[in-house]
């Protein structure tokens, strides 16, 4: 079902060109029409990822809502990001990796106490990230906005007899995901710092972040 | 344990077709949830009520123990890694954390319009509007919503991850038993499933027993049926201490 799309956009030609280091939040609007590019620098590396309406933050994105309209767990070209009342946040318009998450959430200390050891708590993580983000950037928000998210260039397999496992990665150094927005969306980033499984390959790297209008 | 020690019984409640209810079930206590006449749906979100912005937490949920459906001895997570309640029974064998809940749209879109003026309580509900009402009564809103279950709905995912309903997962009389293990407000709904394909608006009814849980046993199944369970129960058990 995966098929890869390319796009024709011109780095030299983005109007916004940054690059985020593993382990940091990044927020950032992005203008109705911009399509806006998450370039896998190095291979196997997973961005957390939250999409709101910029208008209204109440209206944000929803994976249960957004794998129900395509009928299909895994995003990629065509896939429209929805949101939790109904509208298209963004239309994913290329992809050189073929399959991404929505299902798994971000990395937290306190699932790493689950999942790993209780002494795990301690380890950097996406939720802690997103935190510290909507703290900085959006102070009136709070947890509550703190929503289930995309993983994108993760690899999250569901079996038919409702299984779940985390698979290598299926990303590559260069590889990337591109999307339009449909609406004026705020994006709020974690570049995931996870070293206990293998969704950066265990050695999280920088992800680069470009806008075209 | 099928039949419920009628001294154990605190109280018990139909909820009709496409209606609300919700509850803060008090730790130590089990709500048993039944599909009364076979096929149907039960919406359902969960929140710490000591503190509201814990909530249930299904990526977590689903990521610590592997699985994409619920079943007996499965633990329902928050994101603050604690169990709000295990599945200590389960006759049903599915329910579905996936697909989440209608909407205005697509209840309008598949059945057309009925509103409330023409149609008193025959009128068409749906889930997302219902989670909202009664969310609203605890003081929260749209921002509390997050990823929902839908009890008694089966929804399987092939290898190219293509989401298929599959009719008939549940009978008569199937049952699924949530203990709590921690006051958890349970936010529930008798709407349909939004990937339901019957094209008649036809929402059914839940029994709900709640009722005094029998004590954890050393060889509880639920706390043992994996490791990330028995570190769960101990988190949980923290948070009282």
């Amino acid at each position: 079902m995966s098929t890869l799309t390319e796009s024709p956009l011109a780095p030299s030609t983005a109007v916004y060109d940054f690059t985020l280091p593993a382990g940091e939040p990044w927020l950032h609007e992005i203008k109705r029409g911009q399509t806006f590019r998450i370039l896998d620098l190095e291979g196997n590396q997973a961005a957390d990822t939250l999409f709101y309406n910029a208008h209204d933050p109440a209206d944000r994105y929803s994976a249960q809502d957004t794998i129900r309209e395509q009928a299909a767990l895994y995003l990629t070209t065509g896939t429209k990001l929805m949101s939790t009342r109904g509208n298209v946040l963004l239309t994913i318009t290329a992809d050189t990796c073929g399959r991404h998450d929505t299902l798994g959430g971000a990395c937290a200390c306190e699932s790493n106490m689950v999942r790993y050891a209780i002494e795990k708590r301690s380890m950097h993580a996406c939720r802690d990230i997103f935190m510290r983000g909507i703290q900085e950037h959006r102070p009136e928000w709070d947890k509550r906005d703190i929503t289930n998210n995309i993983n994108f260039f993760m690899n999250v397999p569901v079996t038919p007899d409702g299984g779940l496992t985390f698979a290598d990665g299926v990303s590559a150094a260069g590889r990337y995901v591109e999307m339009r927005a449909e609406m004026d969306v705020l994006c709020l980033m974690s570049n995931c710092p996870q070293l206990n499984n293998p969704c950066n390959g265990y050695n999280p790297t920088p992800v680069r972040l470009l806008i075209w209008d | 344990m099928s039949a419920i020690d009628p001294s154990l019984v605190r109280f018990q409640e139909v909820v009709p077709p496409g209606a609300n209810w919700s509850h803060v079930l008090k730790r130590g206590t089990t709500l048993r949830i039944t599909d009364v006449e076979g096929g149907v749906n039960v919406s359902a979100l969960m929140y710490n009520f000591e503190l509201l912005c814990e909530r249930l937490n299904l990526p977590d949920t689903l990521k610590c123990q592997h699985i994409a459906r619920l079943t007996k001895g499965h633990c329902l997570y928050t994101d603050m890694g604690r169990i709000l309640v295990s599945i200590t029974e389960d006759t049903c064998g599915w329910h579905d954390p996936i697909a989440g809940c209608s909407n205005a749209k697509s209840v309008r879109e598949k059945y057309g319009v009925k509103r409330y003026q023409e149609a008193r309580n025959e009128w068409h509900k749906n889930a997302h509007d219902n989670f909202l009402w009664e969310l609203g009564k605890y003081g929260m809103g749209e921002r509390d919503l997050a990823m929902n279950i839908n009890f008694f709905s089966k929804v399987t995912v092939d290898g190219d991850g293509r989401m298929a309903f599959q009719p008939g997962n549940s009978q008569a009389g199937a049952y699924v038993d949530l203990r709590s293990e921690m006051n958890t407000l349970v936010i529930l709904n008798t709407c349909v499933h939004p990937l339901d394909p019957t094209p008649v608006y036809a929402p059914k009814p839940t029994h709900l027993t709640i009722f005094t849980s029998p004590p954890q046993a050393p060889d509880d199944y639920c706390r043992n049926s994996r490791p990330e369970n028995e570190r769960g129960f101990i988190l949980t058990e923290r948070y009282f201490l």
